[in-house]
Formats: C-alpha cells, sequence, structure tokens
C-alpha cells in the first residue's frame, strides 16, 4: 500500500483527493436529503415583520401575498401601516437601503385606529363582514354588526361598503395597561411645576439641590 | 438573635444622603377623616377588582367593595363608613397622570366598623384558611409593587421555601415609614413573622434585614423578639440581620443576596431558591388580617420635604387624597418643585394632587425647589463606566443606553435589560446627567408593547389564515355543488335521450321482432274463421247503411220541407254506402278464395310480409337475415343448386389461393391442397351437371354471378342493408375471379398494375413539382412497377 502510494504519487494523490471529494459529496447530499427545508423560509421572515393588518394598501390581497412579493424582488415601501419602522426591519433583514414610505400607497398613522359601528344607524346589511378580513365583526343579516375590537387591525376595509356610513374609524386611547414611559426628550428644557405634565424624571438625577448636593462628595467617597 | 450569619456584599451601589431624620422627629400620626375618599380599584399589581358596591349605598368601615377578580388580584375594602358617592373614572397616584375606576366613598366620620372575626390561635387553623384571610383582608406588598401577597405565601409545590426574610431595609432616601413601624409595630411584626413562617412550613431560616442607619428599629425589633420568645420557641429562631446602608440594598433580589449569598437566576422569583421576601408592613398588616380579621384600610406613609411645615409619618386611610394630606402637613406649593409619590431614587412625580393614598404609597415627597430643582440638561455620555460599577444588577447601563437610544430591541434584551430594578443608581452618578432609567423605562415599556403588538398580529394572521382557508373550503363547496348538479343535469338529459330512443327502438330492442310481430298479426288478424266473421259484419253494417239511405225522404215534424240540396246529399250518401258496400263484398270474396285454395300457405303469405314489413323498414340486419332465411325456406330447387354452386366456387378459389401461396412458400402440405382444389373443381363441375339437368345454363361470365344472386332471394333483396349489398359484392367478385381463367387473371392483374403505374408515375411528377423529399423512394416505386409489368406481359 505505502509501495504504491510512494511509486505512483500522482495517481495515489488523485485517488485521495477523488475518495475524498465522493465522500463529502455523500456527506453534503445526505445533509441536503434529511435536513431539507421546507417552504420559503425568507417569506416567513418577511411575513414575521409585516404588521399583519391585511388592509391590501400595498396592492396585495393580504400580508403573505406581499411578503412573497417582496421575496420575489418587489419594493418593501409599500406597507403604510407598518411605516418607517417596518421598512427599516425589511432593510434590515434584506440587507438593502431602506427606502422612505411610497406615498402612492397611503400614509403611516401614528395613532392605531379600530372600526366601531354606530350601532343605531346599522341596517345589518352584512356587506362589513364579508369585507373585514379579521371576521373581526359580528352580525347577521338585518342584525345590528358590531365589532370585535381586540381583533380589529384598522384596516379600513370596512368603511367604504357600508351603505349608511356607519363605520367610524376611532383612534385606540392608551389606557393603564399600554401605557409606558416616552424617551427622554433629547433637547429638553423641563419645568417643574407642583403638577409638571411634561417631565416625570426620577429624583435621582445627580447635582440636583441640596437633597443630594449637601453630603453628596462625602458620600461618593465612602 | 443577634446577627449570627454572614452578610454578604452587594455589587454595586450608591450612598446617596439619607435625609431620614427629619421625618422622624414626630411620633406616628395621624390625620383626620378627609372630606371624601376616593378609592381606586387598582391599587396592586395585576388585574383590577370589579366594584361590589352601589352608588348611594351606606358602607361600613373594612366592608369589601371592590371584589378580586381572578388569583392575581386583590381585595378593596371601605376605609371606614360612609356613603358610596361615585364609582368612577378617578385620578391615581400612576407616573402616567391616568385616571381609573375608583369607589368615592363621603365619609359619615362615625367610622363603624363591619364584625370582624379574630381568630386567636391562628395554629389550629388551616394554612389554606389562613391565605384566604390574608387574601379576604387584601394585602398586598406594601413595599412599593403592590404583588398581591396570599399569591406570594403560595409557592409552588415544586419551590422549597428554606428561608423567609422581612424586609424592613428601607434603603431609600427619605424614607422612614418602615422605620416608624418597626419601631411602633415590633410585636406585630414578629408575630407577622411567626404567622408567615406557619404558613410557609416554618422555613429554616427566619431572618429580618434591617440597614444599620435604623437604631431604633433594629432594637425595638429585637427587643420584640426576645419577649416572643419566652412564648413562643420559634421566635428564638428569628435573627435580626443589620447590615451596613447601601442603596438598593431593599429590594428584594438585592437583600436576598446580602442576607444568603444567593443570586436570584435572571427571569426566575426568589422563591425559585427557596427565599420569600415579604415587606415587614405587609408582615405586619397579614398578622392584623388573621389576628383581628381587619383588613387592609390603612397604612404608615411618610410625609417629607421642604415644602412641608410638618414632617412625619402618617397612619394614613388608604383612599386619603394626598392633596388633603398635603394641606394638613403645611404643605406650601410656592416653594415646592414638585410632588414626588415613592421616594427621591425611585419615585415618581404625581401630576394630579387629588390622587389618594394607596396600598404602595409609601412616601409623599414635597421637596423644595432648592431641594430638588429642574435637572440640569443631560450631556453627552463621556463612556466614564461609572454607571456600570454602582449598577446591583451587574448590568452595563451605558450598552443599555445606547440601545435604548437606537431603539434596539434584541440586542436591549440580549443586555437583559430586564433584570434592570430601575433602582436610578446609574443615574445618579452619571457626570453627564443623563436620565438613564428613563431610557430603560421607556425601552420596557416599548418591547412589552412591542410583545402585545406581535401576539396580536399573530393572531391576525392565524385569523386571516383561517378564513382564507374557510373561503377556499366554501368556493371548493360549492364548485363540487356546482359539477354535481351539472353531471346530474347531463345525467337526465342522457336519461331522457335514451328513454326517447328507446320509445322509438322499442320494437327493435324488444329482442325478437318475429315473435313481436306475429303477435301483433294474431291480434289483428287473429284465425281466418274470426276474420270472415268481422268482413262478413262489415258487409251487413255496408248493406243497412244502405238500405237506411236509399229510404224515401220523409218530412218529419222537425224538418217539414224537403228542400233539393237535402236530397243532393241523400244521393251522394247512397253512393257513399254503395261503395263500402262494394268494398267490404270484395274483401270477403278475397278473404274467401284465398282461404279456400291454400289456407296454410295463405295463412303464412300474409304472415310473411306483414312480419317483414316493420323490420326492413327500419333497416334492421336481423330482420333481414330472417327475411333471406325465409327466402331460402322458399327457395326452388333451382335456386338451391345455384347457391350450392356458389358456395362451391367459393371454396374452390380459397383453396387455389392457397395452393398458391403453398407453391410460393415451397409447402408440404401442397400436394394435399392441390388435391383438395381438385375435388372441389369436380364438385363444381357436378353442381353444373345438376344445373343444367334443371334447364338453366350457369353463365361463366363475372356478371351472371350477380345477375343469379339477386334473383334467389326476390322479394327481400330490393331492400337489403348496404352491408349486405357489399358482402354480397365482395361474394361475387370472388366468385368471378373464381370463373376466371389464368389469362384473363392475367389480363386483369396488368389492367390494374397499370393503373398503380399510372398513379404511381403521377405522385412522382407531383413530388418532383413540389421537391418532395420522398421523391427517389417514388422513383424506386415506379421502376419496381414497370419491371413487373414487363414480367407479366
Amino acid at each position: 500500500m505505502i509501495e504504491f502510494v510512494f511509486q505512483n504519487p500522482i495517481l495515489s494523490a488523485l485517488l485521495a483527493l477523488g475518495g475524498l471529494s465522493a465522500a463529502f459529496g455523500a456527506v453534503l447530499g445526505f445533509a441536503a436529503v434529511k435536513f431539507k427545508v421546507e417552504g420559503d423560509p425568507i417569506v416567513d421572515q418577511i411575513d414575521a415583520l409585516l404588521p399583519q393588518t391585511q388592509c391590501g394598501q400595498c396592492g396585495h390581497p393580504g400580508c403573505r401575498p406581499y411578503a412573497q412579493a417582496i421575496a420575489g424582488g418587489e419594493d418593501i415601501n409599500k406597507c403604510p401601516p407598518g411605516g418607517q419602522a417596518t421598512i427599516n426591519a425589511l432593510a434590515d433583514l434584506l440587507d438593502v437601503e431602506a427606502p422612505s414610505l411610497d406615498a402612492e400607497h397611503g400614509e403611516h398613522l401614528d395613532v392605531k385606529r379600530v372600526a366601531f359601528i354606530r350601532e343605531d344607524e346599522c341596517i345589518g346589511c352584512t356587506k362589513c363582514i364579508q369585507a373585514c378580513p379579521m371576521d373581526a365583526i359580528l352580525g347577521a343579516a338585518k342584525q345590528m354588526h358590531t365589532v370585535i375590537a381586540d381583533e380589529c387591525t384598522g384596516c379600513d376595509l370596512c368603511v367604504e361598503p357600508c351603505p349608511v356610513d356607519c363605520i367610524d374609524m376611532i383612534p385606540v386611547e392608551t389606557d393603564l395597561k399600554t401605557w409606558k414611559w416616552d424617551l427622554p426628550a433629547t433637547n429638553q428644557n423641563p419645568v417643574f411645576h407642583v403638577v409638571a405634565n411634561e417631565v416625570n424624571l426620577i429624583a435621582s438625577d445627580l447635582g440636583r439641590g441640596h437633597a443630594f448636593g449637601d453630603q453628596h462628595d462625602g458620600n461618593k467617597a465612602a | 438573635m443577634t446577627s449570627l450569619i454572614k452578610v454578604w456584599e452587594l455589587p454595586g451601589g450608591i450612598h446617596p444622603p439619607e435625609h431620614k431624620d427629619q421625618s422622624l422627629q414626630l411620633p406616628l400620626g395621624r390625620v383626620p377623616l378627609p372630606p371624601v375618599l376616593v378609592i381606586p380599584l387598582n391599587q396592586h399589581m395585576g388585574t383590577p377588582a370589579q366594584p361590589v358596591v352601589q352608588v348611594g349605598e351606606r358602607v361600613l368601615a373594612g366592608q369589601l367593595i371592590g371584589a378580586a377578580d381572578g388569583t392575581f388580584s386583590a381585595n378593596t375594602h371601605a376605609s371606614t363608613s360612609g356613603t358610596v358617592i361615585a364609582i368612577e373614572e378617578r385620578a391615581i397616584p400612576h407616573p402616567s397622570g391616568m385616571n381609573s375606576e375608583s369607589v368615592v366613598i363621603e365619609p359619615d366620620g362615625k367610622d363603624e366598623w363591619i364584625e370582624l372575626t379574630p381568630c386567636e390561635d391562628y395554629r389550629s387553623l388551616d394554612r389554606l384558611t389562613l391565605l384566604d384571610k390574608i387574601r379576604a383582608a387584601g394585602v398586598a406588598g406594601l413595599g412599593g409593587a403592590g404583588f398581591p401577597t396570599a399569591v406570594k405565601l403560595a409557592p409552588k409545590s415544586t419551590q422549597v421555601i428554606d428561608t423567609l426574610i422581612l424586609n424592613g431595609a428601607e434603603c431609600e432616601p427619605y424614607i422612614t415609614a418602615d422605620d416608624m413601624l418597626m419601631q411602633v409595630r415590633a410585636a406585630e411584626l414578629v408575630a407577622g413573622t411567626l404567622l408567615l413562617s406557619h404558613i410557609l412550613h416554618h422555613p429554616k431560616n427566619l431572618l429580618i434585614g434591617i440597614e444599620d442607619n435604623k437604631p431604633k428599629a433594629i432594637a425595638a425589633v429585637k427587643a420584640a423578639v426576645a419577649g416572643a420568645a419566652v412564648t413562643d420557641p420559634e421566635a428564638a429562631n428569628i435573627q435580626v440581620v443589620v447590615f451596613p446602608t447601601k442603596y438598593p440594598s431593599g429590594g428584594a433580589k438585592q437583600l436576598t443576596q446580602i442576607l444568603t449569598g444567593r443570586e436570584i437566576p435572571s427571569g426566575h422569583h426568589s422563591a425559585d431558591i427557596g427565599v420569600i421576601c415579604v415587606n415587614v408592613g405587609t408582615a405586619v398588616a397579614a398578622w392584623r388580617a388573621v389576628r383581628f380579621g381587619e383588613p387592609l384600610v390603612s397604612r404608615v406613609t411618610t410625609m417629607v420635604g421642604d415644602a412641608l411645615a410638618t414632617q412625619r409619618n402618617v397612619d394614613v386611610l388608604l383612599g386619603t387624597p394626598i392633596s388633603y394630606l398635603l394641606t394638613q402637613h403645611g404643605f406650601n406649593a410656592n416653594n415646592a418643585s414638585r410632588v414626588v409619590m415613592g421616594g427621591p431614587m425611585m419615585g415618581f412625580t404625581l401630576l394630579d394632587l387629588a390622587a389618594p393614598v394607596i396600598k404602595t404609597t409609601n412616601c409623599i415627597l414635597a421637596p423644595s425647589k432648592q431641594e430638588l430643582p429642574e435637572p440640569t440638561p443631560a450631556q453627552a455620555c463621556i463612556r466614564c463606566g461609572i454607571c456600570a460599577e454602582v449598577c446591583p444588577a451587574s448590568l452595563l447601563p451605558q450598552q443599555l443606553f445606547w440601545y435604548a437610544q437606537a431603539e434596539d430591541f434584541d440586542r436591549l434584551e440580549s443586555h437583559n435589560l430586564f433584570d434592570c430594578i430601575e433602582c436610578g443608581a446609574c443615574s445618579y452618578v452619571c457626570p453627564s446627567t443623563i436620565p438613564l432609567v428613563q431610557y430603560y423605562r421607556a425601552a420596557k415599556g416599548s418591547i412589552r408593547l412591542h410583545e402585545i403588538e406581535k401576539e396580536k398580529s399573530d393572531r391576525s394572521r392565524q385569523r386571516f389564515e383561517f378564513r382564507q382557508e374557510r373561503i377556499a373550503k366554501e368556493e371548493a363547496e360549492k364548485e363540487a355543488k356546482r359539477v354535481a348538479r351539472q353531471k346530474a343535469a347531463e345525467e337526465a338529459k342522457k336519461k331522457l335521450a335514451e328513454k326517447a330512443a328507446e320509445t322509438a327502438a322499442a320494437p327493435v330492442s324488444s329482442a325478437d321482432p318475429i315473435s313481436a310481430a306475429a303477435v301483433k298479426v294474431s291480434a289483428t288478424q287473429a284465425t281466418p274463421d274470426e276474420q270472415k266473421a268481422k268482413l262478413e259484419r262489415l258487409v251487413a253494417a255496408a248493406k243497412n247503411t244502405l238500405e237506411f239511405q236509399q229510404k224515401p225522404l220523409v218530412p218529419n215534424k222537425t224538418n217539414p220541407v224537403i228542400s233539393e240540396e237535402q236530397l243532393v246529399k241523400q244521393q251522394v250518401r247512397i253512393k257513399q254506402a254503395e261503395l263500402k258496400l262494394a268494398e267490404a263484398e270484395q274483401k270477403l270474396a278475397d278473404f274467401i278464395t284465398g282461404l279456400g285454395t291454400t289456407p296454410a300457405a295463405a295463412a303464412s303469405a300474409a304472415a310473411a310480409p306483414i312480419a317483414a314489413e316493420p323490420a326492413v323498414d327500419m333497416n334492421d340486419p336481423v330482420a333481414a337475415a330472417i327475411a333471406r332465411a325465409q327466402a331460402k325456406l322458399t327457395m326452388s330447387p333451382e335456386d338451391k343448386a345455384r347457391a350450392n354452386l356458389e358456395s362451391l366456387r367459393g371454396r374452390l378459389a380459397k383453396a387455389e389461393e392457397k395452393v398458391a401461396a403453398a407453391k410460393a412458400d415451397g409447402s408440404a402440405n401442397l400436394d394435399a391442397l392441390q388435391q383438395g382444389a381438385e375435388k372441389l373443381q369436380q364438385k363444381i363441375a357436378e353442381a353444373l351437371a345438376e344445373l343444367s339437368a334443371l334447364g338453366i345454363e350457369d353463365k361463366p361470365a363475372p356478371v351472371a354471378a350477380p345477375a343469379t344472386e339477386p334473383a334467389a332471394p326476390e322479394p327481400v333483396s330490393a331492400e337489403q342493408s348496404a352491408a349486405q349489398a357489399a358482402i354480397e359484392k365482395a361474394k361475387a367478385k370472388a366468385a368471378a375471379l373464381a370463373n376466371m381463367s389464368d389469362d384473363e387473371k392475367r389480363a386483369e392483374q396488368i389492367q390494374s398494375l397499370q393503373t398503380r403505374l399510372t398513379k404511381a408515375r403521377e405522385r412522382l411528377a407531383k413530388a418532383e413539382a413540389e421537391n418532395d423529399a420522398n421523391i427517389e423512394a417514388f422513383r424506386a416505386g415506379v421502376t419496381k412497377l414497370e419491371e413487373k409489368l414487363q414480367e407479366l406481359a
């Protein structure tokens, strides 16, 4: 064996390389079959970033079709409900420049809205029910309809079909559960009164009066 | 009793000025009943309670007004007796400054209590009963978070609790509420500790942790423990642990680390490592709830700050408006920079002073403008790293700050933002006065909202996909139904067509046309006798009519005058009757003659055409065959001989063909075949002789066969089907061929070859004209044909 290698160095090298490539090829081939990725993962990733309002403002019948279109090379700036945040996230995912929102498809509204049916005026035509992509409207023919606010994505699609215009898009109010602290303004000019509306910093900010200042240096040293 | 255990060092931490003295100068005070009590239904962490009283209802002190909504909630009680004047949204102490549903009570000043159910010996009670008492009393963490105590005291079965910590650290500057409580209610605290220990199955370590800046409280608690140990041996187990003051050692996680050296893993509760940490105030409230059945309606709160004339601790009813409290303590609004609920480190500015004192209000800080002026504007981060040094949770505040600014939530989470306890140590030391905790709080809120939104969008996606699926299913069902309907319609059409065809083809399909025809014949004609009788009746009837018409016209009542017209009409009628009679008589005569000569033959003759008629009319081959068979039956011997001759000739032709084939192949059976052919020829000769004996000469010419053929089945041949005709033609041709001599055959062959040749030439010419690819093949074919022709010629 060793003698053969010494006597035919080129041939044995070729054999060794060929053997190696065959072995790795077999491993790779097996892996390709065994660990085959089902579906299109990029579409799922894009779909996860889209806001799922299913409003169709991008020109596609729902968020997933748009995700598929983006995977197929369509522009990423056609989603008004997602706004710039979604565009940035998509740009990050797809490693492209983040364009600004295409105004052609609508404006981004900062405040979330949900549909509200003025129930006195509803004639029970079921047109909004058919239009709702979320199945978020309850009702039956000639019965008053109502919107399940928790399921409404604020897509607007029910407003247009209503023959009596009894659907309003109402901004969602922040309650105690959805309230959050705001980021501090970068150039704040806070005015503290007994009732301060704008600034609500915790009191620990350094060097402010004798509450902290008096013994401050000594404390720090200790 | 003295601190026997090792006290561990807390990482990071700061030493801000304590400012605890000013509120400890006066003893624990009380404030008069406020004109109105606003009791929010959400004073705790978790779901808000549900109101159980009506507006206008009179409530007693300690009466339940808000029932806990689920396990993770707490009961709410009326703090004093009075009337419910409203249940509405009122300002609550919350950094958002929002309103929340509250029960507004107008006190009647009597402070009448509901009947309480005290409990002398809690040890005789079931642990669950004790927990129920605590839950019913609405006890929630009084340290600041407001976690429902009954939930905290019921750890999971997998969590073995070996340490109970009573948190009396109170590390935040200014606040002295727990200090004061420990001083005045040390005995209750010790009793409460023993109660909690009992509920938690007597953990090994009972620790009361107090910072060393509260000597009075330490002394009081130690004395209480010693006092209790006299009657209760378990009290001797309670260790009062005194440890150096450092902010924020009062955090539950930090205190656990200081007293046990165990760090609570990220994302876990202290119970996961066998520790339960309860605020001293909470322990007292739990004790009172069990011992006296007294719900949590008041708490000790520190009123402090240079903007107040009186700074002290007060035992205040829950629901007392903060503005009322401030007024009671000589609040100087002009000098105040703000009013903070909680301490200066972790508290928040109250946006509406009408907000009431709630279970978590441990301090109302009303600092003067000198005390807490507005913060200096934030400068850029100089990356000094002091914030990381002081962080008690060992986080990297600087990194968190960058990521919070960039709203990079993934990185924030990977840097454990949620382990931040928002103690404010980093903000305190920041030389650039960056409000770091603000950033973390905002980022935490954003992440939480993000998660909620993500959950919602996932649900939306699910709903949308389900809807799509449902619609697709509906469509598919509709389509299936449509297809089914179409199919059914087609089938119905087909069936209809079949039925029509069936009715049209009924006589044919009814299997046997002869039997059908025979039935018809027997039906219409029945027996000859019957027929005769019928005809005779017909004649008789005709005679009758004639006689009636021949009667002279007589004038009657209805028709007195006989007109000429009537006469003419009568003449016509008579003529018609005469004709009918003649016809009937003729028919009868015909029938009788037929019947008379050959009754059987006549019957068959009558039957045959009738039987053949309907079938042949419909071009039915079966009927035609039957007709032929019948014709054969009636064939004369001459015809028979001729048919025989035909078949013989056919066989001869076949035999000759076989002989030729055998010759070409050089078959072994050649001789046998030739003999067979010779035999056939002999037979033909015999048949010819027979035929000539009958007096008819068979013509050997090709025309002879077709000529003789149609003569045989005379009545039917004319109506024979096309197929039959073709067969006959082929037969005739075969017969003709058989009759042909060799010369004739050859001539025939030559002729056919010639026609083929001319055709081939034509094709060749055409191919040449069109420059076809197959020219060569055509040319070869033509030359071959020419060769063959020459051979034959």
